[in-house]
């Protein structure tokens, strides 16, 4: 593999992980909102967090280029703080990629957390468990099962990015090409050879990936059981 | 069901054009002109060159190609997909180096490096690209600082990176700053032709077409006088 193939698969890599994580961070209390919530604006916010899904990625691409901007509000604090731009960086990379996933970890989790149910959460509060106490203590162990289909998929969803990156990044080596890049112009420049490589890598993870959610979730309901 | 074909049609006849989407907006302005000189009419499909090379490749039914290169329709002549010897230059892209928000762009701005981020299409995907690479092999700004440069897949998408600000200066098309309304086309420096290969789009008339009168009448049309004024204005040089 060339150092540049090699540079994007790693690229790739660092880009889903960070993303993972903020994304477990940022959707676990989203998730436990919209589980509990009797509000009556929860549709509103449901499709909101799903609009990813069906949104085409130059739609939400574009969105945030003009998000970017360095005389929007939020790319203009940006450039003050950091002196880059958010858009060809890292860190924007990073923006798009938690909203494009947003939903492949806000709903694994909130249906897991959805079946923990209020009995228990209520007996926790009467033993004078505070929330945060009960969340931790039972809520989370019982929802385990969420959590690692939230991570997997936000991480494997990363991966196979491609229009918004494609929308935001300028393909600087290092920080925005990452693998679907090098692959679209490995096939744009007739490279097949580096472009069924970069692919056969890609489609092998994505397998090994899912595969082990598959296997995974069956293990845990056999063990619920 | 053939019998309910209306008989109109031999007579003002069809062409399928499939158009590279930087020339677009041209042939849009064409169209008309064309239809009034010949009654032919045209059905138009834009895209990449890249993607409609592949589905001309695979089978679909255009009549004629307006590539954005002249590479692609060479190849389809000699895959077969297109006529030989059908090929000729419709139009010759030229690159400016633009600021939208109208600060001084010259030679020297670039030479200096006076800029946060300099937009341009991928010298690997897009002629543009290409292009601006040499301009700046020419200048002796040698490959601009890895980070300072942004590229796109294709000239349109510097062009937006340009337009939305998220960078201040880029390589694009003129033929895009010129579609802009006045107030919004800043300032632009025209590099000299000698600093960089030339553009040439290539129109090319395809197997599929080749008995379509309309298609013929369209490659004669794109090489006359009145075609010629359109797409000067629109900011091309013509062969």
């Amino acid at each position: 593999m060339s150092a540049p193939d090699f540079s994007a698969l790693w690229l790739t890599f660092r880009l889903a992980f960070v993303v993972t994580c903020l994304l477990l961070v940022l959707g676990t209390p989203l998730a436990w909102w919209l589980a509990r919530t009797k509000t009556h604006i929860k549709p509103v916010i449901e499709a909101i967090v799903a609009m990813p899904l069906v949104l085409p990625p130059t739609v939400l691409g574009f969105y945030l280029l003009v998000l970017f901007n360095p005389s929007a509000p939020l790319g203009g604090a940006w450039l003050q703080l950091t002196g880059d731009t958010l858009a060809f960086s890292f860190a924007g990379l990073v923006i798009a990629s938690v909203l494009y996933s947003l939903p492949f970890a806000v709903q694994p989790l909130q249906s897991a957390f959805e079946a923990v149910g209020d009995e228990v959460m209520e007996a926790a509060a009467s033993l004078r468990a505070s929330p945060i106490d009960a969340f931790f203590t039972i809520a989370a162990p019982l929802s385990v099962r969420g959590f690692v289909t939230a991570a997997i998929l936000s991480f494997a969803h990363t991966l196979g990015e491609f229009g918004v990156v494609l929308m935001v990044g300028g393909a600087i080596p290092g920080e925005t090409r990452v693998v679907s890049i090098a692959i679209y112009e490995h096939v744009e420049t007739l490279r097949y050879q580096e472009a069924y490589g970069l692919s056969a890598i890609l489609l092998a993870i994505s397998f090994l990936v899912l595969l082990f959610v598959y296997v995974f979730n069956r293990r845990q309901r056999v063990h619920v059981h | 069901m053939l019998a309910f074909l209306p008989l109109g049609v031999a007579m003002a006849g069809e062409a399928r054009v499939a158009v590279a989407a930087n020339f677009r907006m041209v042939v849009d302005e064409l169209q008309p002109i064309f239809a009034e000189r010949t009654g032919h009419n045209l059905v138009i499909s834009s895209g990449s060159t890249g993607k409609l090379f592949a589905q001309i490749a695979n089978g679909a039914p255009f009549d004629i190609i307006l590539a954005a290169d002249d590479l692609r329709p060479a190849r389809l002549e000699a895959d077969g997909h297109a006529v030989a010897g059908s090929s000729f230059t419709y139009a010759v892209g030229r690159l400016v180096l633009w600021d939208p928000t109208g600060e001084n762009v010259s030679a020297d701005r670039l030479a200096q490096g006076a800029f946060r981020r300099l937009a341009i299409a991928n010298p690997d995907l897009a002629p543009y690209g290409a292009a601006a690479r040499d301009v700046m092999t020419a200048l002796g700004v040698e490959e601009a600082p890895g980070k300072k440069l942004a590229l796109g897949e294709n000239v349109a998408q510097a062009f937006a990176f340009v337009h939305t600000g998220n960078a201040d200066l880029g390589f694009v098309a003129l033929s895009q700053v010129l579609a802009m309304p006045e107030a919004a086309r800043g300032d632009y420096w025209t590099p000299p032709q000698s600093l960089y290969r030339p553009i040439k789009q290539d129109a090319a008339l395809l197997s599929f077409g080749e008995d379509n009168a309309a298609a013929l009448a369209f490659m004669e049309f794109l090489k006359s006088d009145e075609a010629a004024a359109v797409i000067k204005r629109s900011g091309y040089e013509v062969p």
